[in-house]
């Protein structure tokens, strides 16, 4: 099962590799890791994509928890939490089907942030589920390139991590 | 005053009560090795290889129960260190392992003997620094012994630039007291969780004790012992917990696992309740995990709690210091009605009878588990016994009995050939009137031997006795049983005359060929209390190490001593190894 896990840690050199070499060495899967400094900037916050059995997922926990410099781990996905992704993508469109590129843009409630000759660059943000559509409704255009943040998440409600 | 960067980084080290410190200078810690000079109170043991300095810190740190310290230039001095800290990781012992880095500037750019050494033993280490500042040096010191000793040990490297070594400040009191928010390791626990295994314990018909190197590593041998005794239940400990509990005393069964005894095997096999004790069901221990332990509700005490349900889930999970958690069994369990066992003692003693040591002498040969017999009744079973890795680690393990802990040091999770002797060097300057004995093969004494250089230099006098067998005889082994007997590269062809060899490096060497001559030969070697002798007996080359789990095996499909043909019905598993 797809599991979110948060994790806050030493804002330090080295402390994502030592993240991701755990992740390499143990085997364990990533599908999307984010990182960056939070408001207190000697704390970084990282949301990881993982997926694997109940066993598994708990392994990751005690591991990453076992590291020195992190200082937190939680599963977001044991609680209500927002979940959000960053796509950009850059699409190269006929001039009869520009029209449908809008309404689309319009549909998914995103945005065109650069146009040139042709392509169109659109900025989308929300569930990696959204995103994926977002990607299947253009199949009438010719996708150039894609670039997506991961996941990020949230708790709702006054619970922090 | 002002002070450099390695002056102080020594004074941390004497700050910490550092005793020895083992290493080999190069250029990145010239500064270092300058502080050194200076001083006293730090003693620095010139070893042979940089390997050699990490197994003998590691033999220090098993011994005494302090952190071992080694200290290495950059590059090669660090890559060379890597084996010895890996070893000293699988099997979390304290230690603390200096760097030295090429100046800062220069990083990054492929100096000469760079390395990024901080990612390169990132894997093998509890954790890491790369010290950026003169200022952060003592903070660090105090940081790296307080992570390597506490919580679940282990080794810390701390990387020093060249440069910050020779930086000046004003002196600065060494922190009396560190805190790291991001590390608090669990020493008590849950109350409700020792209720419940309480309570599981005392209802249980057939329950076994399983005791590891947590036992030993978290001096809980005192716990233990009255533990095991208020329970009356019968105890086996891993390669790596032997000696926490007695092993001559009545309710202990011997050690478990792929070589284990039958009788503990067949009670873990048959067990009801199973309390692991600072043991972490590593695979030599639990064999095929599908077979493993099919009828018990599992008790798991460890300090580190990634440990409890990685390879097997446990009914009720204790973190805690394991000392702690049993002090408090014991007054949960004092005066409770436990479950009547003796029909369980009864069956554990018939499984006894089966002697699953008992080998045979042959004329002619010298049978290995004869010498290991004979070493424990030479040195009355008081020795501190260090081994390498391979058949005569088993034998060692099997055959010498420990009741005491401390006193049985090997490389059990990483399995390093080349650990013993330096660890014994490790081992005679922790424990200086102790007797030490490194039992060792021909394979693996020729990994480490220049360490005998460093042993006269310093004057550390131990027995070296080497099971002789012509052969890698572990893998020997295996390809007699798992290879239709073809023996690829497991043949010690062109081996040295170790006698000679031993006294050119100025100790003394006998070689035993017949049995009359081995305990006159060991009474001789431990008669010479100031000098290393190396003991060369030559053992039957075609013995094995039995009882023994197959790969793919579970704890009742052991291979016994004399019983060939079961080989042939056991299905092996190669892919399980």
């Amino acid at each position: 099962m797809r599991h979110i896990i948060s994790i806050l840690l030493e804002n330090e050199a080295g402390a994502l590799s030592r993240v991701s070499g755990l992740f390499s060495a143990r085997g364990f899967n990533i599908e999307s890791l984010t990182v960056a400094q939070t408001n207190d900037p000697s704390l970084s916050r990282m949301t990881i994509v993982s997926s694997g059995t109940d066993r598994v997922i708990e392994q990751i926990v005690k591991q990453l928890n076992k590291l020195i410099d992190v200082v937190k781990v939680i599963d977001l996905t044991d609680q209500d939490h927002v979940e959000r992704e960053l796509m950009l993508v850059k699409v190269c469109v006929k001039k009869k089907d520009e029209l449908e590129v809008k309404q689309l843009v319009d549909i998914f409630s995103c945005k065109i942030v650069d146009v040139s000759d042709r392509t169109y660059t659109i900025e989308i943000a929300g569930k990696t589920r959204k995103l994926n559509a977002f990607l299947n409704a253009l199949d009438f255009a010719i996708v150039m390139e894609v670039s997506r943040t991961g996941v990020t998440g949230i708790s709702r409600g006054r619970t922090v991590i | 005053m002002k002070l450099n960067g390695a002056q102080i980084l020594i004074n941390s080290l004497e700050s910490e009560g550092v005793e020895y410190v083992f290493g080999y200078p190069g250029g990145a810690v010239l500064h270092i090795y300058d502080a050194l000079e200076t001083q006293d109170a730090v003693k620095h043991i010139l070893v042979r290889h940089e390997q050699g300095a990490t197994h003998a810190a590691d033999g220090y740190a098993r011994t005494s129960g302090k952190p071992g310290v080694v200290l290495v230039t950059s590059g090669p001095g660090i890559t060379n260190a890597v084996t010895g800290i890996a070893t000293a990781h699988m099997d979390s012992i304290p230690m603390v392992v200096i760097s030295g880095q090429v100046p800062s500037p220069l990083i990054g750019g492929d100096a000469f003997q760079e390395v990024d050494a901080v990612g390169i033993t990132r894997s093998c280490v509890k954790h890491n620094f790369l010290v950026k500042d003169i200022k952060d040096i003592a903070e660090t010191v105090k940081r790296a012994f307080h992570i390597a000793t506490t919580g679940r040990p282990g080794p810390v490297l701390i990387d020093i630039p060249k440069d910050i070594t020779i930086a000046q400040m004003t002196a600065e009191a060494y922190p009396e007291t560190v805190d790291i928010r991001s590390y608090k390791p669990t020493i008590k626990a849950s109350s409700r969780q020792i209720k419940k295994a309480a309570q599981l314990i005392a209802k249980s018909k057939r329950p076994i004790l399983y005791s590891g190197g947590g036992s030993v590593i978290g001096n809980a041998s005192k716990e233990l012992r009255e533990f095991t005794r208020l329970l009356n239940f019968p105890i086996t400990q891993t390669l790596m917990g032997l000696g926490a509990y007695p092993g001559t005393d009545e309710l202990s069964v011997g050690m478990l696992g792929m070589h284990g005894t039958y009788e503990a095997n067949m009670a873990m096999h048959g067990s009801d309740c199973v309390v692991a004790i600072g043991a972490r069901f590593d695979d030599r221990i639990t064999g095929n995990l599908d077979k493993f332990c099919p009828t018990a509700k599992i008790i798991h005490i460890d300090i580190d709690p990634s440990s409890i349900s990685k390879n097997v889930v446990a009914d009720v999970p204790i973190v805690g210091q394991v000392g702690q958690v049993l002090s408090e069994l014991i007054d949960e369990l004092k005066g409770v009605k436990l479950a009547d066992i003796s029909k369980w003692w009864a069956q554990i003693n018939d499984w006894r009878s089966v002697d699953s040591l008992a080998y045979k002498r042959a004329e002619g040969v010298i049978k290995p588990q004869t010498v290991i017999e004979t070493l424990y009744e030479v040195t009355k079973g008081e020795a501190i016994v260090t081994s390498d890795v391979g058949q005569h680690q088993m034998w060692a393990a099997q055959y010498y009995q420990f009741d005491e802990p401390r006193r049985w040091i090997n490389s059990g999770g990483l399995g390093t050939m080349g650990f013993g002797l330096p660890a014994a060097m490790g081992a005679k300057l922790a424990d200086p009137d102790r007797d030490v004995a490194c039992v060792t093969g021909e394979g693996s004494i020729q990994m480490m031997l220049q360490e005998l250089s460093t042993m006269l230099q310093y004057s550390t006098p131990v027995k070296i006795i080497c099971l002789n067998n012509g052969y890698l005889g572990m893998v020997r082994q295996w390809q007699e049983f798992f290879y239709e007997k073809r023996y690829a590269m497991s043949y010690m062809d062109a081996l040295p005359d170790f006698v000679k060899l031993t006294e050119s490096y100025g100790h003394v060497g006998i070689r035993v060929e017949k049995e009359a001559d081995l305990k006159p030969a060991l009474i001789e070697a431990f008669a010479q209390k100031d000098k290393t002798v190396f003991l060369d007996i030559l053992t039957d080359p075609t013995e094995n190490v039995f009882p023994m789990i197959p790969a793919g095996g579970g704890h009742s499909d052991m291979l016994l001593a004399g019983r060939d043909d079961m080989v042939s019905k056991n299905e092996t598993d190669f892919n399980a190894v």
